[in-house]
């Protein structure tokens, strides 16, 4: 139980019927790093994810969020704890508009009631106004801001993954989760997305990645932590654990080794 | 710069006294071309106004469908209809020595009260239903707005409460300030006639309504609203509680039909559970949706067509059958139904967004 661990969960245990999609993992992420979760297709990522951050609820399992214990069920208030999150489907509100999807993000960290948004009150419009520039803000800072009007749904992929960042960064996370945000994306997006994940961390945020591309896991991530079938195979600095045996032969098959 | 911002804010000063100056002048127009018969549907439309705005806070902005919405339009009525009549005092003799006077509550206590109720029966309805979305949404909120009716239909035995199918009459009308609107009101240079009084007061309460709805939008709660309608797991992902949001939507929503069903009861002076049905209730949410579900001034424009448009069916197509025909064929009422039953079908082929739809006006 170090003090400088940010997230620090283990034991945790999640079946489906009769698939063990976790099988006790554990995961430790220190304050102000970027940490890496890989793993084949299907070795449970996701389900990790959607665990930690009270999509599904775990069937066991011990959680520490910046020191505190916590046992995820409540998506909304996980989200409030400081742990935001991005899908790997991506979900944004597609009908509003670009500023307001980052602008539903502020939801949490602002205040105005029923009577406050029915009469208007100084505060609120105090508060509203507020919203607006954070929003516009974090726009700037994920590259989005001429698209602020667009609907969000007719923004490009890529730019549909910033706008995600964008939005859980507005919940002013202390650790944001990023699943597979480089998906679909290509070379040049990347090498974009890689810079501002950087930027990010560079802000005094934590990141929880999980991602598929090889080179941006390996160029970034002060931690990887390996899943197959549910279990942690390996974890460590990422030069370890590329040459770690059972990751080799998680990825290429059994003859591989 | 300055001379534009100048020149623009005199043209919407200009636009704005125009519209009102036209508002004021409507009942007047339309009392002079067709009587008071026509200013009574206009009166009408703009209770339907509120409705459909209160609907489509729960339809549009929140995405959750309700087809039992005329339930709280019904709690609203009943409860002035109940506070404000002889029926009560007649039925029960407790309450006739309590108050030698007889029931006389003012409208506006009612309609502060019928808030509250409706809003507390919002939420009582929603909370079995959080879990419910879409169809399965729709059937429930059916069955609810049904067994209010039939409520309302049944309670007149073993206790005389509502009176049953033969409905509550002789409510007393409505009143401001002690401004009657059943009689004229002589200005000295002109009188004005009670029917009209009641439009400007209905007008001033559904530019209320609308304010309010616009004010919700353009929050917070507004935008949660309209996250939770379109990927409810997101929105939790933002932080926002998804439950308190969902019940408030139907609180609010259930509050203006509350209110509504106040003006409705003062104004007619006589509710029936007929008044209540799932048609009517189908009749508010074909508003929404024909106008332009979530957007505010396509909500209003579909309660005005929809309100007007029987009417003026009803005054062309007996007619016209009559000079082609020698007599009525077809009931105006089936062919209301058949053209409100075409219109949304081909609203939904060619124009799902309703009429008039966001990004429409700019």
């Amino acid at each position: 139980m170090s003090t400088h661990l940010l997230l620090d969960v283990t034991d945790v245990s999640k079946r489906f019927g009769g698939v063990q999609a976790l099988d006790s993992v554990g995961l430790q992420v220190p304050h102000g790093a970027i940490v890496g979760l890989i793993g084949p297709n299907g070795a449970g990522k996701t389900t990790f994810f959607n665990v930690i951050t009270g999509l599904y609820p775990a069937d066991s399992g011990i959680f520490l969020f910046d020191g505190k214990g916590y046992f995820p069920e409540s998506v909304s208030q996980v989200t409030k704890s400081g742990l935001a999150r991005t899908f790997q489907n991506i979900r944004l509100f597609g009908e509003m508009s670009v500023l307001e999807n980052v602008m539903v993000g502020c939801h949490c960290r602002s205040k105005a009631g029923v009577l406050g948004a029915i009469f208007r009150f100084p505060s609120t419009g105090r508060e509203e106004r507020a919203i607006r520039e954070k929003s516009r803000a974090l726009l700037a800072y994920v590259g989005l801001s001429e698209y602020a009007d667009m609907q969000a749904r007719n923004l490009s992929y890529g730019h549909q993954r910033r706008l995600e960042i964008a939005r859980a960064l507005a919940t002013e996370p202390k650790l944001l989760a990023l699943d597979e945000p480089a998906a679909g994306m290509n070379a040049t997006e990347k090498l974009e997305l890689r810079e501002l994940l950087l930027r990010i961390r560079a802000d005094g945020k934590t990141i929880l990645l999980i991602e598929h591309d090889v080179s941006l896991v390996m160029g970034i991530c002060d931690h990887l932590t390996v899943l197959d079938y549910g279990k942690v195979i390996a974890a460590g600095k990422p030069a370890d654990v590329r040459v770690h045996p059972e990751v080799i032969k998680a990825y290429l098959g059994q003859g591989a080794v | 710069m300055l001379k534009r911002l100048l020149a623009n804010h005199l043209n919407r000063s200009t636009y704005f006294c125009l519209g009102a100056l036209a508002l004021a002048l409507l009942p007047w127009v339309v009392g002079a071309g067709g009587g008071n018969y026509w200013v009574r549907v206009l009166d009408f439309a703009l209770l339907y106004i509120i409705l459909a705005l209160g609907l489509n806070v729960v339809v549009g902005f929140a995405g959750l469908l309700d087809l039992g919405y005329i339930a709280f339009y019904a709690l609203g009525a009943y409860s002035y209809a109940l506070l404000a009549s002889p029926h009560l005092p007649q039925h029960f003799e407790t309450i006739a020595a309590a108050l030698p006077q007889g029931m006389h509550f003012s409208p506006w206590a009612v309609a502060l009260f019928a808030i509250l109720l409706a809003a507390l029966f919002g939420m009582i309805l929603g909370l079995p239903t959080l879990q419910l979305r879409g169809d399965y949404l729709a059937i429930v909120t059916l069955g609810f707005g049904e067994i209010i009716r039939i409520f309302m239909n049944n309670l007149d035995r073993p206790l005389n409460l509502t009176n049953g199918p033969k409905g509550i009459t002789a409510i007393d009308p409505l009143q401001l300030f002690g401004l009657s609107f059943t009689k004229p009101l002589d200005l000295g240079f002109v009188q004005i006639p009670g029917l009209y009084l009641v439009f400007y007061l209905f007008l001033a309460l559904a530019i209320a309504v609308t304010i309010v709805c616009l004010h919700l939008q353009n929050s917070r709660i507004g935008r949660a609203w309209v996250a939770i309608r379109e990927d409810e797991i997101a929105a939790k992902a933002m932080g926002i509680n998804t439950r308190n949001m969902k019940l408030l939507a139907f609180a609010i929503g259930a509050s203006f039909a509350g209110v509504a069903g106040v003006l409705f009861s003062a104004f007619q002076g006589f509710v029936s559970p007929e008044s209540f049905t799932l048609w009517e209730s189908i009749v508010v949410l074909a508003m929404v949706v024909l106008g332009g579900i979530g957007h505010i001034p396509g909500v209003i424009l579909g309660a005005i067509v929809l309100a007007v448009f029987p009417e003026v069916l009803r005054g062309v197509a007996e007619p016209i059958q009559k000079a082609l025909f020698g007599h009525v064929i077809v009931d105006v009422e089936v062919i209301r139904q058949l053209i409100y039953g075409l219109a949304l079908i081909l609203i939904m082929l060619y124009r799902p967004g309703g009429i008039w739809q966001k990004g429409d006006s700019k």
